[in-house]
């Protein structure tokens, strides 16, 4: 066992504040009455519904069909009765087509539903494709299609396999709560993803401020072969996709490449978990543990939800607000989105629920920049925030791609270290959406 | 539950670190330096640091009413410059010698540039600078301490260099460490001024690129050019002596005019050391602190462009064209 803490240069530590729920356990919520299931909530092509208003659906049943190959079917997350199939309000902003099923609370369970065998007798290619069949796609936050992450292309040799159990997004413990209570599953997961890989060497990398899971992660290890578990160094971002592989294997992903091009494949934990559940049982990805948290949230929890709750279900089931809430944010505090409603559903990527409290949301006074060089000195990616970030805000973006505004990864380390309150990540998001604009008009 | 959520783009929550935190603590780190010259020359010392610090504040507020600019001097800022203004001056001089140092640093090297983080130099070095191509004799009439009166002294570098009549010794060490030397107000304690530094330190305003290699340029450079042939030289004379430490620490290391990069920092640093030796050993002048930040002030923006850091994924360094 590795008692070597790894980590990356850069970063920033804000405050985790994990406290308020990495102590408690995942709790089931109760099914509600009405799921709103978008058919879009990966990276990649919306699906087709397959079902009809007024049809009977059983849980777990495929209702959406995935459409092309970077994009993954979505499943009914209860049993029930078809109300309408119209656009909705999903969490990022946008209005996309959305089954809305009345549940009937019998969870009848759909046909196709059984194990799918133990993974000696799988191949790789019926791994990818119970992995595609579940609707499994990253569930840290960027959900990319999962089987299109273990098809590499033949030229890239993939070596290596991450579980990327970091979870250094402050506030956010779901991850860090499937560790300690699941651990099986996730080794399971793991060990399901090498398979399909055809790939000996696994990590589980975790950050040094959750050591029961690092405990509970290394005795279900125990014994495997070419699955190991390391200790990253608790700061942020840790666990960004790039950081993470540097930190464990020394690579680094080029610029404007991906994992596959340094032979790494990287999943989060509640990914592998999800794997092991569409492997051991055949249930595909219809609920997953969302952290509710936030000074703002009456008792914050770690929940079990089925995909297609509304997060107005889940705060009043979390006790409703304390005091006064100022924002309500998708994900952790420092790369969610923000909302301004609680009338959207908990999709596949929905890791948190974020409420923080008024008083610390208020917008601070933003004050010219003094060059202080805070942001050069935090930027993971040896970026110079300040240079990029007046560039953008002066329109000036074929200098800003100059400063290689497009190897941003919005973490947010410098917005957050500016002692000027400057909206520097703000001013490069925008860039880099400019930059990429124009790419397509020449193309 | 029906309640106005704020809506912005990422992160959503930020630091403690606020800029006029940080200028307030480097007012709080220039204090031992301001309790040290007022021991040792006198309560005109602290006199004329308020009337320069007043100066600066009043300049920048005025000019801001009359621009109908937004009024900035809440950030500490022009406090700052007003002290270091005022420990760039002898304690001898006439007290509207730091007020006039002080307008002249804020209404021309700062507000005419744009204010707070747009000045290309230092604004108290330049006003150093101004001061002493205006007023010379009072510029450089060094005041024994404890007797400010009357009585002139020569510093150790002016001893060093030879410039000043002959008879004068050169203090000890520990003495020139503790401070009681001939100089200006500020500079003479590097004791005082090393346990503001290490404030500053703590506090993670300033970083050591710039302050170390500044000063350990210096010490190399006096100590291979001896007097009396190479490596031979008394290079603790030349890192106590002058405003090494006030420069290296707390002028050299100003955010604006200053480089962003890491590697540019140190440059900072050693060319400020190059040029300060090369002015002190070679040149007109007994002491080149100033002058040589002031020159690498301008070339910062060169050599930020220059010293881009590696991006994480790429080969080798790009230059921005």
């Amino acid at each position: 066992m590795s008692v070597q803490i790894l980590t990356f240069k850069g970063g920033v530590h804000p405050q985790y504040n994990k406290e308020l729920t990495n102590r408690l356990p995942i709790e089931v919520m109760p099914v509600p009455k009405e799921v709103i299931i978008p058919l879009s909530q990966h990276a990649g092509a919306p699906c087709e519904p397959l079902v009809k208003v007024g049809d009977e659906v059983k849980l777990g049943q495929k209702i959406g069909e995935a459409k092309g190959f970077v994009s993954v079917p979505v499943h009914s997350s209860v049993s029930g009765k078809v109300k309408a199939i119209e656009p909705r309000l999903h969490p990022s902003g946008r209005f996309v087509n959305a089954v809305v099923i009345e549940n009937d609370n019998l969870d009848t369970l759909d046909e196709s539903i059984k194990p799918k065998g133990n993974l000696e007798s799988l191949t790789s290619d019926d791994i990818k494709n119970i992995i595609k069949e579940a609707g499994i796609a990253g569930m840290g936050g960027a959900a990319f299609p999962t089987h299109v992450k273990l098809s590499p292309p033949p030229d890239k040799k993939v070596d290596t396999v991450i579980i990327n159990g970091a979870e250094c997004e402050p506030y956010l413990t779901c991850d860090h709560r499937l560790m300690v209570e699941h651990p099986e599953e996730i080794v399971f997961g793991l060990k399901a993803i090498l398979k399909a890989l055809n790939v000996k060497n696994g990590f589980i990398a975790i950050e040094v401020n959750k050591p029961d899971a690092i405990e509970a992660m290394e005795k279900a290890t125990a014994g495997a072969e070419g699955v190991e578990v390391v200790r990253l160094a608790t700061k942020y971002p840790q666990g960004g996709e790039k950081q993470l592989i540097k930190a464990v294997t020394g690579r680094e992903v080029p610029s404007g490449g991906l994992p596959a091009d340094v032979g790494v494949v990287v999943d989060n934990v509640g990914t592998a978990y999800s794997i092991a559940r569409a492997i051991q049982q055949g249930m595909p990805l219809v609920e997953r543990v969302v952290t509710i948290t936030g000074q703002a949230v009456k008792n914050p929890k770690n929940l079990l939800v089925r995909i297609g709750t509304m997060l107005k279900d889940m705060i009043e089931y979390c006790g409703g607000f304390n005091g006064n809430p100022g924002k309500l944010i998708t994900g952790g505090p420092m790369m969610g989105i923000a909302q301004f409603t609680l009338e959207i559903p908990a999709i596949k990527g929905t890791s948190g629920v974020l409420i923080l409290p008024d008083d610390m949301t208020k917008p601070e006074k933003v004050r010219p920049c003094t060059k202080c060089a805070k942001c050069v000195d935090v930027c993971p990616m040896n970026l110079m925030p300040l240079f990029i970030s007046m560039y953008s805000l002066n329109d000036d973006f074929d200098t800003a791609e100059k400063y290689h505004a497009l190897d941003c990864i919005e973490c947010g380390c410098c917005s957050y270290i500016c002692p000027c309150k400057r909206p520097l990540v703000e001013s490069i998001r925008q860039a880099k959406r400019e930059i990429l604009a124009k790419r397509r008009k020449q193309a | 539950m029906d309640n106005q959520f704020l809506v912005t783009s990422s992160p959503h929550f930020r630091s403690e670190f606020k800029i006029e935190r940080i200028m307030l603590d480097v007012v709080i780190a220039l204090i031992p330096a301001l309790i040290a010259g007022t021991i040792f020359f006198g309560m005109r010392a602290l006199l004329l640091t308020i009337i320069s610090v007043a100066a600066a504040v009043l300049t920048e507020y005025v000019i801001e009413v009359l621009l109908h600019k937004e009024i900035t001097i809440d950030d500490f800022s022009a406090v700052v410059t007003g002290m270091l203004v005022a420990f760039n001056v002898p304690p001898t001089v006439s007290w509207w010698i730091p007020a006039v140092g002080s307008f002249f640093a804020i209404a021309i090297v700062k507000m005419c540039f744009g204010g707070i983080g747009n000045n290309f130099v230092n604004p108290a070095l330049a006003a150093r600078a101004f001061l002493l191509a205006s007023w010379p004799v009072q510029m450089t009439t060094w005041a024994v301490p404890g007797a400010v009166d009357g009585v002139s002294s020569a510093t150790p570098l002016a001893i060093l260099k030879g410039t000043e009549v002959a008879g004068a010794q050169l203090p000890n060490l520990w003495t020139m460490f503790v401070g009681n030397i001939g100089g200006t107000i500020g500079e003479t304690s590097a004791l005082a001024l090393l346990i503001g530094a290490a404030y500053l330190l703590y506090r993670k305003v300033i970083n050591l690129r710039i302050p170390l290699s500044f000063i350990i340029t210096v010490g190399v450079m006096t100590w291979i050019f001896g007097p009396n042939g190479m490596f031979t030289g008394p290079f603790l004379y030349h890192i106590l002596g002058g405003g090494l430490i006030l420069g290296a620490f707390f002028m050299a290391t100003d955010y604006p005019t200053s480089p962003v990069t890491p590697l540019g920092q140190v440059i900072m640093g050693i060319g400020c050391g190059l040029l300060t030796s090369v002015i002190r050993l070679w040149g007109g002048y007994p002491e080149g602190v100033s002058y040589s930040i002031l020159l690498m002030n301008m070339v910062t923006p060169l050599i930020d462009r220059y010293t881009m850091p590696r991006v994480f994924g790429t080969r080798e360094v790009k230059k921005v064209a």
